[in-house]
């Protein structure tokens, strides 16, 4: 099962390190990992997707709690939040499909960043189940380049 | 806020802040990153500066002197090869929670990155084997990194902390020399409070017939030997220690069934398998001690900790507290009722009797089992005593009894050859007035065997016991039980003269192999304060046991006696 973490460290150099070295080190499986500075400019958002059964999380999250640099750790229900993933995808294009393309980006609302006679660069960002579902109807037209940011996630607020 | 001050150097106040700390003895090894830190060193009136042959050995009386004293060890290294040389002793004591402050030269901050001349990564390297690390970056954080450095490796489950120091970072000035605001949370140097609930684990504890608590290297840290032989006397609880736990009980009290595991005492394994309640006492289920899923799989499992994440972790437990294991035992025992247990404490006093720690005494040689028993009785029982890694580890654990804790020093975690001498020397240091032994083997005695020089130097009468099997003892035993006696790489004829290696560095030493000799030598060995080398020659065919083979439960235990009948010895 897929568990996504949010972990609120220090922002300092060498604080990556220490987080993913312990995943490593523990051959826990990441998916994906995103980090940014948060409105506090000390302290960073991480949002770690883990795969893995509840005790195996529980003893991520023990063991992330344990670094120095960790102020918190949360798990966040995937029901429960508000997940966001960007990708930028090349995709090969021909003048017999061009129309076909921007057409499905229409509908994902996804935006057409880059055009050139050949390719098309789209941006798109969504929660995982979309990102994916978007990138499964590019693959027809030949995927030539891939970008993805990882998820990043916040709680729901309204109750 | 910082106070403001007059401007003093890095090494300066580094050295100022050891001594404000209350260290008075560091051990260490110079070179060119670290030269300014050890100019300042140079003029403290405090601090007693150790210089070793290799900074493991440095590390490793770090190590010592911390297990033997419960204080902070303190070792310096300059950048590259000093620093990578720590490795080990810094797995070391992160693996058995020994608190050591490592500070390490770096090359200047505008070379770092540049593979300047002994240049290593030694934050990035360290990482995973401290419990805390920092590149100090400027003179104005030092005090910072200081007091997180020393809060955390004392802190909570204790371990190791590297502070990495460059060089013009040694020299730059600062005027702050202590900080209010720390970055760290709070919670990895404060006792935390107790969690869980008290009442129905008491409840449980108080439900069990037979019951057996089992005992780790946590309950030495805690500091809570006395917290324990009170509540195993008041419950009439039969106590088990693992190989880190051997001193936090009592080894003769009536109550002591000795160590558990895989080359623990027979009748602590069968209580282990004919309990119904055990309470793991600051030890982590280890896989030398517990397979997961058979681990006294018919009892109801309990366990107090600081780690919260050692809870769970290998062996699944029915109730659990959070805490300092002192303060929660204080907590607890008032809950605990008083019982006694005639038939389970009998049980195992007939299980004590009926399956002895045994070995073959009807030849001349010298068995190490019985050369340590003796070894116990003359030295009363009040020795320290080290020892490095393999059979000899073993037999030193089964066979000299501890009545108090921080006097048994080993290796339990990484199992480290080499250990043993240089943390002897770290706690003859800490302990001038106490007999210090080093128990080693021919095979991990070289392993660190430079630091002989050290023991010459600073004439500190540090004891060193050898058995000498011309093999690497422990994988001999392995490889004749589980590799049809292939005996791929574990037999050498090389072996120095350790009398004659203990000359040159005028240590007296003495060497033996008859039974007759034994009386006569331990005399030699114990007779004054002065560093000896005892070499003892012992079969190389000799085994450990009661044995559980790797991989495997308390159920598939082999005890001397059943080699005896197979024919074999």
């Amino acid at each position: 099962m897929k568990h996504i973490l949010k972990i609120l460290v220090n922002n300092h150099p060498g604080v990556m390190s220490h987080v993913s070295g312990l995943f490593t080190r523990r051959s826990y499986n990441i998916d994906s990992i995103a980090v940014g500075v948060t409105q506090d400019s000390e302290i960073s958002n991480m949002v770690i997707v883990v795969k893995g059964d509840d005790s195996v999380v529980e003893q991520v999250k023990r063991q992330l709690l344990k670094l120095p640099d960790v102020i918190d750790v949360e798990d966040l229900a995937y029901h429960d939040c508000i997940s966001r993933e960007l990708v930028l995808v090349v995709v090969k294009v021909e003048d017999s499909n061009r129309t076909e393309i921007i057409s499905i980006c229409e509908v994902f609302q996804a935006k057409i960043a880059d055009l050139t006679k050949t390719t098309m660069t789209i941006e798109f960002s969504g929660n995982t189940r979309q990102v994916e579902h978007f990138m499964e109807m590019m693959q027809k037209y030949g995927i030539q380049e891939i970008a993805r940011t990882g998820q990043i996630a916040l709680k729901y607020r309204s109750t | 806020m910082p106070k403001t001050e007059a401007k003093i150097s890095g090494a300066r106040l580094m050295v100022e802040l050891l001594e404000e700390y209350g260290v008075d003895i560091v051990f260490g090894y110079p070179g060119g990153a670290i030269l300014p830190f050890y100019d300042e060193l140079y003029k403290s009136t405090k601090i007693k500066h150790i210089l070793v042959r290799h900074e493991q050995g440095a590390i490793h009386m770090a190590e010592g002197y911390a297990r033997s004293t419960g204080k902070l060890g303190v070792c310096i290294a300059t950048s590259g090869p000093g620093a990578t040389n720590l490795v080990t002793g810094l797995t070391d004591a992160k693996l058995d929670s020994v608190p050591i402050l490592a500070i390490t030269g770096q090359v200047a901050t505008n070379a770092i990155g540049t593979d300047a001349f002994q240049e290593a990564d030694i934050y990035g390297i360290t990482i995973p084997i401290t419990k805390y690390n920092a590149l100090i970056k400027s003179a104005d954080d030092i005090a910072r990194h200081f007091q997180e450095a020393t809060l955390v490796a004392l802190g909570g489950r204790p371990g190791p902390v590297l502070l990495d120091f460059p060089k013009d970072v040694q020299t730059e000035l600062t005027s702050i020399r202590k900080v209010d605001k720390l970055k760290i949370d709070s919670r990895h140097y404060q006792k935390p409070p107790i969690g869980g609930d008290l009442d129905s684990f008491a409840a449980a504890l108080n439900k069990a017939k037979r019951p057996l608590l089992y005992v780790g290297g946590g309950a030495i840290n805690a500091n809570a030997s006395k917290e324990i032989r009170e509540l195993a006397e008041k419950g009439n609880i039969p106590v088990t220690t693992t190989l880190m736990g051997i001193g936090a009980f009592p080894g003769t009290h009536q109550l002591s069934v000795g160590m558990l595991g895989m080359h623990g005492t027979a009748y602590a394994n069968k209580a282990v398998l004919e309990c119904d309640y055990i309470l793991n006492l600051g030890a982590r289920f280890d896989d030398r001690v517990a397979k997961p899923g058979e681990f006294a799989e018919n009892a109801v499992r309990a366990h107090i900790d600081i780690d919260t994440a050692e809870f769970n972790k290998r062996v699944s437990v029915d109730y659990l507290l959070h805490g300092d294991l002192k303060e929660v035992l204080k907590a607890l025992i008032p809950k605990v009722n008083k019982v006694d247990r005639p038939e389970w404490v009998g049980f195992l006093d007939t299980l004590k009797k009926n399956h002895p720690l045994e070995f073959d005494d009807s030849t001349d040689t010298i068995k190490p089992q019985g050369f340590l028993q003796k070894l116990y009785e003359k030295s009363k029982g009040k020795a320290i005593v080290s020892t490095d890694v393999g059979q000899h580890q073993m037999w030193a654990a089964q066979y000299y009894l501890f009545e108090e804790a921080n006097r048994w020093l080993t290796s339990g975690g990484l199992g480290t050859m080499g250990y043993g001498l240089p943390a002897a020397i770290g706690a003859k240091f800490g302990n001038p007035n106490k007999t210090v032994i080093c128990v080693s083997g021919d095979g991990s005695i070289q392993m660190n065997i430079q630091e002989l020089a050290t023991i010459a130097m600073y004439k500190k009468g540090v004891k060193i016991l050898i058995f000498n099997n011309n093999f690497l003892g422990m994988v001999r035993q392995w490889q004749e039980l589980f590799y049809e006696e292939r005996f791929s790489e574990s037999e050498w004829n090389y072996n120095p003269d350790f009398v004659k290696l203990g000359e040159a560095y005028s240590i007296k030493g003495l060497r033996i192999a008859n039974k007759s000799e034994i009386d006569k030598a331990l005399e030699f060995f114990l007779e004054d304060d002065d560093a000896r080398i005892l070499e003892v020659m012992i079969p190389a065919e000799e085994k450990v046991f009661p044995m559980i083979p790797a991989g495997k439960s308390q159920k598939d235990m082999i005890e001397f006696s059943d080699t005896v009948r197979a024919g074999k010895k």
